[in-house]
């Protein structure tokens, strides 16, 4: 009895076996979890390649081409009729390039009088040798008629086929170094005369035509100045807006009001802050274009609902309870809220702007609008001089054809993501060390 | 006196007054009375009292000098006949005032010339350079307009400096044991953090009213009907001379390039960024999230020239070329192009759409999960038909405020996507948009009354419009949606 009863128990479990497409739907979960690794991956992997990209085309501007040539100030150039003394201005506008050419054509032992030869010198050093031996002699007038030891930058062409940038197999008409000037690299090149040094030009240049003397002198000091003045306006009146939002305002229509504001300018395109720049501050106020005052202005009206958001949501993390002893005790609320909430809040407070300040540094379209595109090769002595900006440099210098340009782009990008990169691991370290669970 | 110098004494003057207020309180007490205040809330007052009416009075009267000096050399100004040598009445007061700000670099006692012929080479030395159709009779308005402005900038100073004193004597004097110097200082303060707080409202108002008034002035000249329908744009250099608009401002070619790169940005972003927000809150261990969570932020942190940078040094050749050797020749896909722009905004734009979704996704609740995987359903059929079908609104919200960043993204396709106002349908022709227009117009020498200037407020009044309805909705969305599960 009880074995047939076994037997037909088996056979009604086995029997509506279904096919409910196990198998499928294991199939289907694997595919779902590899679609989600792909996603992550191209996300990454755009990043690995823009990175790579970056650094490879751009690694080789922090290196500079100089040639190291013993100048003979010789007072034949310098002052041919001899008269520094009783007119300075002979000394700006004496023939330098002419000094750096006898010392190259004595160096390389060509003969002085072949004309020829020496006229394919041309383009050999840079332009940028006039200004440095001047302010040699300027500096001190008593080196003519000596002779010393200078370096002087290749042109951008040699200071590429230096670098092994341009490609010799092409004929020599369409390329930009003849094979002459190639030999005599060549030769200064073993005798120790030609080498790469670190390009400091790179980061104390201002805006050049020639790539070997340009950099982002101007462009570092113009982002500096911005800086400075988001920070002194936007961290403070971010912080009192949101102590008033969070701590005192009222829940009615005007803070309502306010809220939507702030929320909906975070999300305007940065942009239409450039042209608010413009209208407000250029036009109608009168202010100057290029300043990096103005610069500073509209970052901070675009940094502003980034450290606002940022603030509130620090202050509503500090627990009731800090809130409810600090009154207990008999602080008035302007006593609690400035002595024991916000410095409680300070980490968050400080990360939120660090990162709202990462991304005005990076901000380019407002500056375009705000005529911060423009050609400094001075220092700004103050915020309200001429200036460029970092990201402005670059657009700059990704507008320009020539190979050497796109070189100094891509090293300046570099630099410029050194430095976002240095402010957003801040944050994320002040984040970690300082944040509190209540 | 400048009015920096006033300030500065009058910052000094709040200073002392801290600082007499502060040891004055101290001095009241003397264990008989319990006091009020703290001394340094009575320092505090007395600073607040000497400084800010006198700081607000500077401010009034400084505006309300320059312009009263404007009136007045308007004033001073010859009867303007046809032959007026000056363009028009402003450039003429504005030469006179900057003929003005050039002789106070002259010394005191220079006697002037009557020509500016021969004022000219004396300003040059001073290293002041000033427009060469300044005229004659100038020199004696600018002359007295210096004479005026600084009687008035004197008087200002004393009644600034007058104020402040009074001010601070005012303060002092009331400091007594019962006074209740924090309640004032801490009433000051509330205003000071709402005024702080009204910033975020005087911004937007800024930003429309500015492009509101730009937009109307370029409607005088160019009629709404044809920058809002029309097809064709070529608004043509604003020739000197030249008067009226010859050009045609079309939106309708920008806005259909705008909305198109846009949406190619999308189909990358979108799909990426989900399954990327979706891999992370529900497969990835803790392990995988504290790596790739951090270098998605990284991604999310890199300005958006270097995307555009890379677009069009890297990206853009490669794709040309691989076009090329494609069909063996021809490249079908151009160096810039609507593809190349858009999926390099796509890509920047990953990180937005993963970091918005993995909010709403982890914010599911819990119980909805387990209900669903208790029944025997497994991860990806949970998310697919449980989660993602829960947090659809806050998705489409999030897919919103993706899209508003890529109408009004400027940097990326300044560089990728083109010049040329093109009506295409091809993915791999070169399109412009709105922003790029804007920083096209506006870059370069302005002048700021043609319609070629003004157009640009005129498009960035329509993008602002179109931002902002889709915040609006997109934050709305996204707000209820919290509400719902919290």
């Amino acid at each position: 009895m009880t074995d047939i009863s076994m037997d037909t128990m088996v056979r009604v479990a086995a029997h509506p076996r279904r096919d409910i497409g196990l198998k499928a739907r294991y199939a289907a979960e694997r595919r779902f979890r590899i679609y989600g690794a792909l996603a992550i991956s191209i996300g990454l992997a755009f990043l690995a390649i823009m990175l790579i990209t970056i650094v490879s085309k751009g690694y080789t501007a922090f290196w500079q081409t100089t040639v190291t040539l013993p100048i003979n100030f010789d007072e034949k150039v310098i002052d041919p009729s001899n008269k520094r003394a009783t007119d300075p201005s002979v000394l700006i506008k004496a023939n330098y390039p002419k000094l750096a050419e006898n010392a190259l054509v004595a160096k390389l032992g060509i003969n002085p009088d072949d004309k020829p030869m020496i006229r394919k010198l041309k383009g050999f050093l840079s332009e940028g040798a006039r200004v440095q031996l001047r302010d040699i002699v300027a500096a001190d007038p008593s080196v003519i008629g000596t002779t010393r030891d200078v370096n002087i930058l290749a042109a951008a062409n040699l200071d590429s086929a230096f670098k092994g940038q341009i490609d010799l197999s092409v004929e020599e008409a369409r390329r930009k170094v003849s094979d002459q000037q190639i030999a005599w690299m060549n030769k200064l090149k073993a005798d120790g005369a030609m080498a790469e040094h670190f390009n400091t030009g790179l980061f104390t240049y201002g805006a050049s035509s020639r790539p070997e003397t340009s950099g982002m002198g101007v462009a570092i000091i113009g982002s500096f100045y911005m800086m400075i003045i988001v920070l002194l306006l936007a961290l403070p009146i971010g912080v009192a807006a949101s102590i008033y939002l969070e701590e005192f305002a009222k829940k009615n229509r005007f803070t309502d009001l306010i809220e939507v504001n702030i929320n909906n300018l975070a999300a305007v395109p940065s942009i239409v802050f450039g042209l608010l720049g413009l209208a407000v501050f250029i036009n109608f106020l009168g202010m100057p274009r290029s300043a990096a005052f103005v610069g500073g202005l509209v970052l901070t009206l675009m940094t502003l609902p980034t450290i606002i958001i940022a603030t509130r949501a620090a202050l509503a993390a500090v627990p009731p309870s800090i809130r409810s002893a600090a009154l207990g005790l008999g602080a008035s609320k302007m006593q609690m809220v400035f002595q024991h909430i916000l410095p409680l809040a300070a980490p968050g407070i400080l990360t939120g702007t660090i990162i709202g300040l990462a991304r005005a540094l990076g901000e380019t379209a407002p500056l375009l609008l705000i005529g911060m595109v423009a050609f400094v090769a001075d220092y700004p002595k103050t915020p309200f001089d001429p200036a460029t900006a970092l990201p402005v440099q670059i657009y700059m210098w990704a507008n320009e054809a020539e190979r050497a340009f796109v070189e100094r782009m891509s090293g300046a990008i570099i630099i410029l993501l050194v430095f976002l990169m240095a402010m957003n691991i801040t944050a994320i370290v002040l984040r970690r060390r300082f944040e509190r669970r209540w | 006196m400048s009015s920096l110098l006033v300030l500065a004494i009058v910052v000094a003057i709040g200073v002392v007054a801290f600082f007499v207020g502060r040891q004055r309180a101290a001095a009241h007490d003397n264990g008989a009375v319990k006091p009020h205040s703290r001394a340094h809330y009575h320092g505090w007052w007395a600073f607040l009292l000497a400084v800010l009416p006198a700081i607000l009075l500077l401010a009034v009267w400084t505006i309300g000098s320059s312009f009263y000096l404007d009136r007045h050399i308007h004033a001073a100004l010859p009867e303007r006949t046809a032959d007026s040598k000056v363009a028009s009445e402003a450039l003429d007061v504005s030469l006179v005032k900057s003929l003005a700000k050039g002789l106070r670099q002259l010394d005191a006692n220079t006697t002037l010339p009557t020509t500016f012929a021969e004022l000219q080479p004396m300003l040059a030395a001073k290293g002041v350079a000033l427009a060469s159709d300044t005229q004659d009779y100038m020199i004696p308005i600018a002359v007295e307009a210096n004479a005026v402005q600084s009687r008035l900038g004197l008087f200002g100073a004393v009644i600034t400096l007058a104020l402040s004193i009074a001010g601070a004597f005012y303060a002092l004097r009331q400091i007594a044991p019962r006074a209740r110097a924090r309640n004032n200082v801490e009433k000051l303060m509330l205003w000071g953090l709402l005024a702080a707080s009204t910033i975020a409202i005087l911004t937007t108002v800024g930003i429309v009213l500015s492009m509101l008034f730009q937009t109307i002035s370029f409607f005088e000249s160019v009629s709404p009907m044809s920058f809002f329908f029309g097809t064709v744009w070529d608004p043509r250099f604003a020739a000197a001379g030249s008067g009226g608009s010859q050009g045609q401002f079309g939106l309708i070619p920008l806005l259909a390039g705008t909305l198109y790169i846009a949406l190619v940005a999308l189909l990358v972003a979108v799909p990426v960024g989900l399954m990327s927000a979706v891999y992370m809150a529900e497969y990835a261990s803790p392990k995988v999230r504290s790596v790739v969570k951090p270098a998605l932020e990284l991604l999310a942190g890199i300005p958006t020239i270097v995307y555009g940078i890379f677009a069009v040094v890297t990206l853009g050749p490669f794709l040309r070329d691989l076009s090329a050797a494609l069909t063996g020749g021809s490249p079908f896909i151009q160096g810039q192009s609507i593809f190349t722009a858009g999926l390099v905004m796509g890509i920047m734009l990953i990180p937005v759409v993963s970091s918005l979704s993995d909010d709403i996704i982890t914010a599911v609740p819990r119980a909805m999960r387990d209900g669903s995987l208790g029944l025997g359903a497994t991860r990806s059929e949970t998310i697919k038909r449980v989660i993602l079908p829960a947090a659809l609104p806050g998705i489409v919200g999030a897919i919103l405020l993706t899209a508003s960043r890529a109408i009004g993204e400027t940097m990326i396709v300044v560089l990728a996507a083109g010049v040329a106002a093109n009506l295409t349908v091809n993915p791999f022709e070169a399109m412009t948009t709105i922003t790029v227009k804007i920083v096209n117009q506006l870059t370069g020498d302005l002048e700021f009354n043609s319609p070629q200037t003004l157009v640009a407020f005129a498009l960035g009044l329509t993008l602002f419009a179109l931002t902002l309805v889709m915040n609006i909705v997109a934050l709305y969305i996204v707000r209820k949606y919290r509400e719902q599960y919290e």
